[in-house]
């Protein structure tokens, strides 16, 4: 039988769970699905606008807000409401939030987002002038993904597609390799990426944390270490 | 003439901008800001830009108006309107003037009100010339637009 499936992991809205559907244990959407959107919080208006373009231009869709809380309340995580659900009803693949921001810090947005059982399997990506390695550590311990120093530049956003809940595409059966490689995928174990704490993922699905073009797993190395990513400056 | 216009507004500018690298005044973030200039954003450079001289100027202002209070002492203010001027100049390549920050920064860190009054006017001074090119450099693109638009009259 032929065809084309896109097999993706992200959290099941009630957009997705009308037309998911169960085959082998993966949710299947229609291929062709959405652009990812990001959430993005900076306190700088300048910042906001460059990242809110780099974003774009890498085919997000964008959310740009300029403080922790704003970001708490986008989501409905904020104290103060009872709700639990993002109001606006979009889902969110992503948040990238500057570390220094005045009232909630982006540390402190990282660790409510990772405690609150609705939100933390988001993928969470520090940004920070300062490129101090207690600090990069502390966020990475917390379930931060990645942690970039800036400036932010187009190639540090394009890196943000490594950490979204993954699509895999496989192909038809005629495409034998690919989908042969793809299944090893699933069987073996998750090339770690990442350093992002796995306690969320418990279910008995393994998280197909994989780059799109790779058609064999490999064994995590120091280069897909984040740290080796870091933009490594000279402090001042 | 008006192709040789285009070409020599291009011209132009290409040389400022050099001018401005190998001062250090511009460093590649820049370049990366005009990278994401297209035709469904045409002004981006320059509105990003624009946004980040009203915030200089009020960040100057502010930065101004607690070191010449004669009862300042306030240096935790001061260090928190550097951070903000240096992360927003470092975001558009502003090099010089991020670096001017910074050791501004170190000479409020020692609560060094005279080394942090000398730092200000560097980096008044500083702040000025990249926006005086800036503006310069942003006419020259405009012309060159404007040059690149008018069409050759049609010959009946």
């Amino acid at each position: 039988m032929e065809r084309n499936v896109v097999v993706s992991r992200r959290r099941k809205t009630e957009t997705t769970a009308a037309t998911a559907a169960k085959i082998d244990g993966f949710d299947v959407l229609p291929a062709g699905s959405e652009e990812a959107h990001v959430l993005a919080v900076d306190d700088s208006l300048v910042d906001r606008k460059v990242i809110e373009r780099l974003l774009k231009i890498s085919s997000f869709k964008v959310t740009a807000v300029d403080s922790g809380r704003r970001a708490l309340q986008f989501l409905g995580l904020d104290e103060e409401k009872t709700s639990s659900v993002g109001f606006d009803g979009l889902k969110v693949d992503l948040i990238i939030t500057d570390y220094c921001m005045p009232g909630m810090t982006g540390y402190e947005l990282l660790k409510k987002i990772k405690e609150s059982s609705n939100f933390r399997e988001i993928p969470v990506v520090i940004m920070s002038s300062e490129n101090i390695l207690t600090r990069i550590d502390r966020c990475l311990e917390e379930g931060a993904e990645d942690f970039i120093v800036k400036p932010v530049k187009l190639a540090d956003v394009k890196r943000l597609k490594d950490y979204m809940m993954r699509e895999v595409r496989i192909e038809s059966e005629s495409n034998m390799n690919k989908r042969k490689s793809c299944c090893d995928l699933t069987e073996s174990e998750p090339s770690i990426s990442s350093s992002s704490s796995s306690s969320s993922s418990s279910s008995s699905e393994s998280p197909l944390r994989t780059p799109i073009s790779s058609s064999a797993p490999s064994s995590p190395t120091p280069l897909d270490s984040p740290i080796r990513r870091l933009k490594m400056t000279p402090t001042e | 003439m008006l192709g040789l216009g285009v070409d020599r507004l291009r011209a132009d500018m290409n040389r400022l901008l050099a001018l401005l690298f190998h001062q250090g005044v511009l460093d590649e973030q820049f370049l990366q800001l005009q990278q994401l200039q297209d035709e469904s954003s045409p002004n981006f450079v320059s509105e990003v830009v624009n946004i980040y001289f009203h915030e200089s100027e009020k960040l100057l202002r502010n930065l101004r108006g607690l070191l010449m209070d004669k009862e300042f002492s306030d240096y935790k203010k001061i260090g928190i309107h550097l951070n903000q001027f240096m992360g927003s100049s470092s975001s558009i390549g502003a090099k010089r003037v991020r670096n001017v920050c910074v050791a501004f920064r170190a000479a409020s860190e020692q609560n060094n009100r005279a080394g942090c009054l000398r730092a200000l006017e560097l980096l008044e001074h500083e702040y000025c010339y990249l926006k005086n090119k800036l503006h310069e450099l942003f006419h020259i693109e405009q012309q060159r637009v404007l040059a690149a638009g008018v069409r050759y009259p049609m010959q009946h």
